[in-house]
């Protein structure tokens, strides 16, 4: 059953890094003012062709398996092993980049996990979700380091020293503000984070659902996670370590071949992946908005609201993709906007404002939780019985 | 209790799989045509100057040791974080209070990383058009070979 599981959330990533590569190719292109690719894939049939509705006229998939065709190609270009390099972590490097943007999936529900979902969804529900991605997410700059030191080319080394130096700096921030919300939730589940959700926003509105990004103290923390994700995934404005006007291509210069499109692959996965644990964390997982309709159905009577209760829950695994792929265009729409930081940018950045900003965050959660009236302390509906008599019986 | 985790070991192994098999796979399809120019590290044309494996500059050193101690400051949070909101009261109050005094201890301590200028970049490698104002114009300074060599 775990292997069912598995298969699934594998077989969704590796279906849709090409679609996803495509899609970055043709967004940025339109964000540009050009095509992109559009051409490969138009099969044109002949006029003698024994269909006839066919015949002589031009199919098109908006060169929506460009990724494909380049995937083979460079399946089959010649693998360079230039002849310096430390040969063992030379080839383990690439494999350690791709692994963790896999391994991410396995704690994040796709789908409620109730009834049918249920058995398909969270690969695995450990009570260490949370750190869980932390720790896995962490792996990536392993990946990039012995890229960078085993190539033996000195950018190469630059780019993976950068790639270390930018991953652990806004690692922090990122357990920070990731922080925060295990308080509000009170659990490192994430099939929990997700549940306290679906309770009444701020613990008052009952037909709303409580987005941690609507709260004010998650909203601080989704900004600040955001940013720290675009950092972890080496995507403009901080893809410093492949920075490809200084660093030539940084960590995966000496790369040819599939070598390279491992890397490549690695980074749209822990995008995608990536998506996927901000839509669980602070945009409610798999709901489609942030209203309860079944509170709204007990409220006014109306079949409406059951029926979009019922869609909500059957639709769960599209709009979870959905608001993946929303995370994904932003990912794009940030690369077409933002000019690249310069590195002590980028370290102020991360030390001075992420750093600094995040941990009053956690504070702030926290003084929020002690007091009785508080978003946090209701934020899964029904005040706690009585916190008073608990806290005279014990002094 | 282990056997929740047990999925987790299966992603992981279907996930090396498929790295495994990427990785050798255009190894092992490829064309091999080795020449010597082919397989020199990549320096943008020129013949390669020495080798890479050398000192790197002690700022990479000194953010990872501050990493370090950051980070274990976080981890010393989690397992209070899980338990914080269904407890007493006073319990809550109390590590409330302990909290914020060891948030202060932290943030004293990233305000003293940021003042000592550990952070701070060096000027030579980010150029603040302030700092070029009074700089005097760069000289270059072209290094005999036979040194380069003896040098590394």
């Amino acid at each position: 059953m775990g292997l069912i599981r598995v298969i699934f959330v594998v077989g969704a990533v590796l279906a849709l890094v090409p679609p996803l590569i495509w899609w970055e190719r043709r967004l940025l292109s339109w964000m540009q003012d050009r095509i992109g690719p559009n051409r490969s894939g138009t099969i044109t049939f002949p006029d003698n062709f024994p269909l006839k509705g066919l015949a002589g006229k031009k199919v098109r998939t908006f060169g929506l398996i460009q990724p494909l065709l380049d995937g083979v190609k460079l399946f089959f270009k010649e693998d360079i092993t230039p002849s310096d390099v430390d040969r063992k972590l030379y080839f383990i490097a690439p494999a350690i980049a791709l692994f963790p943007a896999f391994a991410l999936g396995a704690t994040l529900p796709w789908g409620p996990t109730t009834g049918l979902y249920g058995i398909l969804t969270p690969i695995a529900d450990v009570e260490i979700g949370v750190l869980y991605v932390l720790a896995i997410s962490s792996l990536g700059a392993y990946g990039l380091v012995l890229a960078g030191y085993a190539s033996n080319n000195k950018y190469s080394l630059m780019g993976g020293l950068r790639a270390s130096a930018q991953l652990i700096s806004y690692e922090l921030a990122m357990a920070m503000s990731v922080a925060a919300i295990v308080m509000a939730v009170g659990s490192m589940k994430l099939t929990n984070v997700v549940a306290i959700q679906e309770g009444p926003l701020w613990g008052a509105v009952p037909w709303a659902q409580n987005w941690f990004i609507l709260t004010p103290f998650g909203f601080i923390s989704a900004v600040i996670f955001l940013i720290a994700l675009v950092a972890e995934t080496n995507r403009a404005p901080f893809d410093l370590p492949e920075a490809e006007n200084e660093l030539i291509a940084g960590y995966h210069t000496e790369y040819s071949s599939m070598k390279f499109a491992v890397f490549f692959m690695g980074e749209y996965a822990a995008m995608f992946v990536f998506s996927g644990v901000f839509a669980t964390l602070f945009l409610g997982g798999y709901n489609i908005l942030p209203v309860n309709w079944m509170a709204l159905h007990e409220a006014t009577g109306a079949g409406i609201f059951k029926f979009l209760s019922n869609a909500n829950y059957w639709l769960a695994p599209l709009v979870f993709l959905g608001k993946c792929f929303a995370g994904i265009t932003f990912f794009i729409w940030l690369r077409a906007t933002l000019p690249r930081l310069r590195y002590d940018q980028l370290m102020n950045l991360g030390w001075k404002s992420l750093l600094p900003s995040a941990s009053p965050t956690l504070s702030s959660s926290d003084s929020g939780s002690s007091a009785p009236n508080s978003t946090e302390s209701l934020a899964d509906g029904p005040p706690q019985s009585e916190p008073w008599s608990s806290a005279t019986s014990s002094t | 209790m282990f056997g929740e985790y047990l999925p987790i070991l299966m992603m992981m192994g279907v996930a090396a799989v498929i790295c495994t098999v990427m990785v050798l796979g255009s190894y092992i399809l490829g064309p091999k045509r080795v020449t010597k120019y082919k397989s020199s590290p990549y320096e943008c044309g020129v013949a390669p100057l020495g080798d890479a494996f050398e000192r790197v500059p002690i700022k990479f050193y000194l953010v990872a040791i501050l990493f370090v101690l950051f980070d274990i400051e976080v981890v010393f949070l989690w397992s209070w974080l899980t338990v914080f909101k269904d407890s007493p009261l006073d319990f809550k109050i109390f590590t409330g209070v302990a909290l914020l005094i060891y948030m202060i201890l932290w943030i004293i301590g990233d305000a003293y990383v940021i003042k000592v200028g550990a952070i701070e970049w060096d000027e030579s490698t980010s150029l603040a058009p302030e700092k070029l104002i009074d700089s005097k114009p760069i000289t270059v300074n072209t290094p005999a070979v036979p040194q380069t060599i003896e040098a590394q």
